[in-house]
């Protein structure tokens, strides 16, 4: 037995959430007295890989088949299937970011496991198997046992600390048995930014909303942003009205993130957005209300108007760097 | 073109979550019902094309699983425009089993497009769409916030890490969608409402499939301690305890 790791790879690059899933998979799999099997699917140059060792992963597989460049949920999750029957790993993880989202049910079908989206740590329990997760957008917790021989999780965002191994680790050649027809979808165009922080991987996030009065007023929240190494976020009216990209929308309905530091300025706190960044360490919120319902859930507030403290703040956080 | 909407009943979103039977089942003794808010930009969506292209699009369904409380949703989708209603009779447990009741739905219908939304607002599970897609062996895109027609092709944008990836769909298939896909959600009117009665909607005897995963108990989160407040001036004061006493720096 053994348990497989999905490692996505980002512009030729692992990432922290593919070392944070690393981390936990290692502790998973002495909890298990087992091995840790990293997948690699996709171009990816052998420094790198390498680099799954250091994080946990006790033996790397790779496959180089140029057809991974796209990601195919079809295929994909086939690869995977086969890679996790291949070294008998009866638990396969995923971090809970599109890729897994997209990923771990497909693969769920295929061998018939069970899922579970977003666990926040390790298993309470291996006998039942018993994990935890946030359910009701962040407003209750739920214990679930998963049945059955085999289980995929994927791990919440910012759920499980980073620990480097000195380990090294044999890279293996993966080649999986896919024929055209596996491959179901093709892009025609891509829209990235490869230089700018993920929001859904930032240790700190700056957040706008309504207050923030108008798109033209936020190159200081930039400015904080970036003196910070920041992603910038906002409340859903900002993103309805087109005041920033629907990508930076969290909340409900939006992405749920769960930094160590969150700032919200001038936003509400309204429950629905609270939803999407109660799992954050640290919430800063600035407003010029003092009655704001953001204060009930931040850790830190200013009352004043967002004019004058905004400078301010890029100045304090100039100081502190 | 016919379009099937996969749609759950979630609570309100501003419902005061609250368990029962020793914290091992969500009270639902006050508890209003929405159509979950991403499976409702779906049918949005679903109902902008028709609007858009009446000569393409036919018909929209709206598929549910769940006993008989949830047709309330379903006549809310009625009544801002779907077509028809089809209603899995047996309690959603997991997305295994969900999946598994939706299966028969999309296998014995003829939808182009398939849509789920990419999560539901109540357990968060954000698997059934994936997982009938692959049980139905249709191709899926997921994380889909843009969906238009041109003639016969289909172009979808989906979300990825750091940026968007347009893809030509070709039909039948899956989308699993989240915001963007659709902004405002459409609100009935009166004459929604009336229409929606007399719109069919259909029971289907559930299938057998067990649950994978069950849940054992809830717990609420602990309160969290007072905010504590900076004056306006001190912000250099903030960082000091956001390095010193948060060690959030
Ligand atoms: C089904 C559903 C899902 C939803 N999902 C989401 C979601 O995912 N994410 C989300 O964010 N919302 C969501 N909402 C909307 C949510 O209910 C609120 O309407 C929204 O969060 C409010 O955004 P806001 O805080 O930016 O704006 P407002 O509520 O308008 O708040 C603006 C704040 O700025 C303060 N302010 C004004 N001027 C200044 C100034 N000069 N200096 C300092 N402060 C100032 C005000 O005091 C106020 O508190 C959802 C709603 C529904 C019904």
């Amino acid at each position: 037995m053994s348990i497989l790791a999905y490692t996505p790879i980002r512009d030729g690059q692992f990432t922290k959430l593919t070392y944070e899933l690393l981390s936990y998979g290692r502790a998973l799999a002495d909890q298990l007295s087992t091995e840790l099997v990293a997948l690699s699917l996709g171009k990816t140059e052998e420094d790198q890989l390498k680099t799954l060792a250091e994080y946990g992963a006790d033996k790397i597989l790779h496959s180089n088949d140029d057809r991974f460049e796209q990601l195919d949920n079809r295929a994909f999750s086939k690869a995977i299937s086969q890679a996790a029957e291949k070294n008998e790993a009866n638990i396969v993880l995923m971090a809970n970011d599109f890729t897994g989202k997209a990923l771990a049910p497909a693969t769920g079908v295929h061998l018939k496991a069970g899922v579970v989206s977003g666990v926040i740590g390790l298993p309470e329990s291996t006998d039942p198997f018993v994990v935890k997760k946030k359910v009701f957008t962040g407003k209750a917790f739920a214990r679930i046992q998963v049945k059955g021989e085999r289980k995929i999780f994927t791990l919440e965002t910012n759920s499980y600390e980073i620990t480097q191994t000195s380990k090294e680790a044999a890279i293996e050649t993966f080649e999986p048995q896919l024929d055209e027809g596996d491959f179901t979808t093709k892009i025609i165009e891509e829209d990235k930014q490869t230089d700018k922080i993920l929001l859904t991987d930032a240790d700190i996030v700056v957040s706008g909303g309504r207050g923030m009065k108008g798109p033209e007023h936020w190159q200081p929240l930039e400015e904080l942003a970036e003196v910070l190494g920041a992603a910038t976020a906002c409340s859903r009216p900002v993103s309805d009205e087109k005041w920033r990209p629907e990508e930076e929308h969290v909340g409900q309905t939006g992405k749920i993130i769960a930094p160590n530091l969150y700032f919200a300025l001038g936003i509400s706190g309204a429950i629905q957005h609270v939803a999407g960044v109660s799992g954050s360490k640290t919430i800063v919120a600035v407003n010029n209300d003092p009655e704001a319902p953001i204060f009930e859930v931040a850790n830190y507030g200013i009352v004043g108007d967002l004019k004058e403290v905004l400078p301010n703040l890029i100045e304090a956080a100039k100081a502190a760097k | 073109m016919n379009i099937l909407v996969c749609i759950s009943s979630v609570p309100e979103t501003t419902t005061k979550i609250r368990f029962t039977d020793e914290n091992k089942a969500f009270d639902t003794s006050e508890v209003k019902w929405i159509i979950n808010p991403w499976d409702e930009l779906a049918l949005t969506r679903a109902l902008e094309l028709k609007e858009q292209y009446p000569d393409q699009v036919q018909e929209i369904t709206v598929a549910t699983v769940g006993g008989q409380w949830t047709e309330q949703v379903i006549r809310k989708a009625l009544a801002i425009g779907a077509d028809k209603g089809l209603r899995v009779d047996t309690e959603p447990k997991d997305a295994w089993q969900t999946a598994s009741q939706l299966l028969p739905v999309v296998q014995n219908g003829n939808y182009d497009i398939v849509m789920a939304g990419i999560d539901s607002s109540d357990y968060n599970g954000m698997a059934v769409g994936n997982m009938l897609a692959e049980m139905a062996e249709l191709p899926s895109i997921a994380a889909v916030s843009y969906l238009d027609l041109d003639g016969d092709k289909i172009t979808v944008k989906r979300e990825v890490a750091g940026g968007k990836e347009t893809m030509e769909a070709k039909n039948p298939f899956v989308a699993i969608v989240q915001k963007g896909i659709a902004i405002e959600p459409k609100i009935a009117g009166m004459r929604g409402v009336m229409n929606a009665r007399r719109k069919p909607l259909e029971v289907l005897e559930p299938v057998n499939a067990e649950a994978m995963t069950e849940f054992l108990s809830f717990e609420l989160p602990e309160p969290k301690g007072d905010c504590i407040m900076i004056e306006p001036g001190n912000e250099s004061e903030l960082f000091d305890k956001l390095a010193n006493e948060a060690n959030a720096l």
